[in-house]
């Protein structure tokens, strides 16, 4: 079974991607019950800035990480103000179609300014070096995704669970009106969520660029697998959705690896089906109770 | 509509041009030039072979028409239509060059949809139609009698035998085929498992394919490793075939990968990082190493007429404007020996043409009534990325 070490590796560090962006999905679902949709272009928009400003403009890499996650969390909060908030404050769902039609306009911006050619991260410390355990080589990079996706999640849930400023995020989902009369400013607290959103999109982005070819499409695929993996997770639990995205990550890999990769996506996608019918809530989401 | 504006042209008094106008459209003037049609990706994502393959044309329509051109002084022009690599797009450029530019005989470009979009109307009007670069099995081999479509180029089917004799040239015995899940990685599928069944010292123990989105191919590589694969066929466009690199190297897998040549295009070493350099894939041509006497002129006319190129390094996507070179030459062969621009006596000049000496090798009656493939698989050659330049393997 040693040869599985590998493809599992593979699992946990795509499984993290997936649970970052699913992450990005419940920050916001849990402040104001709604989502951006493209989730999948703001992690493309993450690794298009970090290699523009780092490669292309020469700036020192730091800057340019966090240059390019304030703008991701800024791309975020302009996903707020012009796709969901006109449509909420009118009582309509159609923010789920303007979050999915600003996502492809921002895929085609970057297609024109960044152009049509994937660029490639040159090699660093974090994708050349790695360590053998037990003859299977792990690389730095490798280890880092998931230990950032877990952390990630640890530290959202200490500041839902803990803070005040994440006990009034909270407070806003369950009563708008009672949070704004206890002198909470809702607008600001979504608005915060989907910067925050905004910027696990982009860590994801940054971690995922050394191992993968960044280009405009870059992030549909992972956008559509993260919102699986978010439904799947129950979409509502914090680490209900990081440890979806794991056993999702793991399993695309493991039946590649064991059945072939012609039979991932059926049995994956099936695997899915099925665990929403015996738990329509996910796997650790809990039924909201709909106050009539 | 720029008829006044061609340079060809302007040389000429303008009452010869009104008064050739006047002529029947059928009646063939000395000053007629003969046009040469070409349909190719000149603009978005492919438009770097479209420019490579009108340099290796525009290259050898000049030395022609320096030597005074065809059939008794008539000059060529070259006719471009943009296809954008979209299949209809490409259909409605053929119709035009074939039924408003009435050119003698045109050439394809890059994507293997467009070529076989355009089959069907060249077999109808009996127009020669000559692919420069699509290697789909199917544009030549379209089953239609008289067949009116040459190539010049690689063909799926002769590239996977090559693939599999490269490999056991590396030592080799059993290939593990590493493919993109499209109708190209299928058809080279076919080809490569038809290529073993007849090739016995070799077996073909997995076939896996992957998208082209797909990060992370360990997972693959895994089970082609479990089955005791000692080669990777790959078939792949650079971006994904990068990928499939990349995780071979995560896998610390030393396991020599033999390539067709979709990773030739966009920036494959700067995707695939340090083992770049370990894809070994095919190609037609090489500008580095050893040149020919032919080699040395069509590398100095191609610094002579596009000053940006310094040397071999910045003939990018150099098959297409070898394949274009000599593909032209061959054409105004037949043309030359048909002693007409009549399509029907092209073709069968085409099947007839004696020995070339040309910039791929010497060519000795290219085509024939069956065969319209002018290069097989001992022609093609094995290169890979040393830094941005592509060489030969030794």
């Amino acid at each position: 079974m040693l040869f599985l070490v590998p493809a599992l590796i593979t699992g946990l560090g795509l499984g993290s991607m997936y649970g970052l962006l699913a992450l990005g999905f419940h920050v916001t679902y849990a402040v104001s019950n709604t989502v951006n949709f493209a989730q999948g272009s703001t992690m493309m928009l993450g690794a298009v800035l970090t290699f523009t400003f780092g490669f292309t403009f020469g700036w020192p890499m730091a800057l340019a990480i966090v240059v390019a996650l304030l703008g991701c969390a800024a791309w975020g909060v302009f996903v707020e103000r012009i796709a969901v908030r006109p449509f909420v404050a009118r009582g309509s769902d159609s923010w789920l179609m303007a979050t999915v039609a600003l996502g492809i306009i921002l895929d085609n911006v970057v297609l024109f300014t960044f152009g049509k050619d994937p660029r490639g991260m040159p090699p660093s410390v974090l994708t050349s070096d790695a360590i053998s355990i037990a003859g299977v080589r792990i690389q730095f990079l490798q280890i880092l995704i998931p230990v950032i996706g877990l952390a990630i999640a640890a530290a959202l849930h200490f500041v839902s669970t803990r803070t005040k400023y994440g006990k009034a995020l909270l407070a806003v989902v369950q009563n708008a009106e009672a949070a704004r009369l206890m002198g909470i400013n809702v607008n600001v607290a979504i608005m915060a969520a989907f910067a925050v959103s905004g910027l696990f999109a982009g860590i994801a982005g940054i971690l995922i660029a050394p191992l993968f070819t960044i280009s405009s499409s870059m992030g549909t695929l992972f956008g559509i697998k993260a919102f699986a993996v978010a439904i799947l997770g129950g979409i509502s639990s914090a680490w209900g959705v990081v440890i979806a995205g794991l056993i999702y990550g793991v399993a695309e890999a493991l039946v590649t690896a064991t059945i072939g990769s012609t039979y991932t996506q059926i049995v994956t996608f099936s695997l899915v089906i099925v665990i929403l019918a015996l738990r329509p809530n996910g796997l650790f989401g809990r039924a909201a109770a709909k106050k009539v | 509509m720029n008829f006044f504006r061609d340079r060809s042209y302007a040389r000429w008094p303008r009452w010869s041009a009104v008064a050739a106008s006047l002529l029947f459209a059928s009646t063939s003037f000395a000053a007629d030039p003969i046009k040469i049609g070409q349909v190719a990706a000149l603009s978005g994502a492919s438009a770097q072979s479209g420019e490579a393959m009108t340099r290796g044309l525009q290259i050898a329509i000049d030395e022609i028409n320096a030597k005074g051109g065809l059939l008794g002084g008539r000059k060529l022009e070259l006719i471009q239509r943009d296809d954008e690599s979209n299949p209809p797009k490409g259909l409605i450029a053929a119709r035009e060059l074939i039924f408003k530019e009435k050119v003698a005989a045109f050439f394809g470009g890059l994507d293997t949809p467009v070529s076989l979009a355009i089959v069907p109307v060249v077999n109808k009007e009996k127009v020669p139609f000559i692919g420069i670069w699509a290697a789909g099995t199917a544009i030549t081999h379209n089953g239609a009698k008289p067949n009116y479509v040459f190539r010049v180029s690689a063909v799926d089917a002769l590239v996977d035998v090559r693939l599999l004799k490269h490999a056991q040239k590396l030592g080799a015995k059993k290939a593990g085929l590493i493919l993109i899940n499209n109708p190209w990685g299928e058809s080279n599928e076919k080809g490569l498992k038809a290529a073993a069944e007849k090739d016995k010292s070799i077996t073909i123990v997995g076939v896996e394919k992957f998208e082209n989105n797909d990060v992370d191919l360990v997972p693959q590589l895994t089970r082609l490793k479990q089955a005791g694969a000692d080669a990777l066929i790959l078939v792949g466009n650079a971006a994904p075939g990068a990928q499939v690199m990349k995780s071979r190297d995560r896998m610390g897998w030393k396991v020599p990968v033999i390539s067709h040549w979709g990773i030739s295009g966009g920036r494959f070493p700067e995707l695939a990082g340090p083992s770049a350099g370990d894809a070994q894939f095919v190609q037609t041509y090489s500008f580095f190493g050893d040149q020919s006497a032919t080699g040395k002129r069509v590398i100095a006319e191609l610094q002579k007429k596009y000053p940006q190129i310094k040397g071999p390094s910045d003939i990018f996507s150099p098959v297409g404007t070898a394949n274009a070179y000599d593909a032209m030459h061959l054409l105004a062969l037949a043309i030359q020996k048909a002693g007409s621009t009549d399509g029907e006596k092209i073709r069968q000049a085409l099947e007839n043409l004696g020995t070339y000496e040309g910039l791929i090798k010497t060519y000795k009656q290219p085509f024939t009534a069956d065969n319209h493939d002018a290069l097989g698989p001992d022609d093609y050659v094995m290169v890979h990325f040393a830094g941005n330049e592509i060489h030969p393997v030794k």
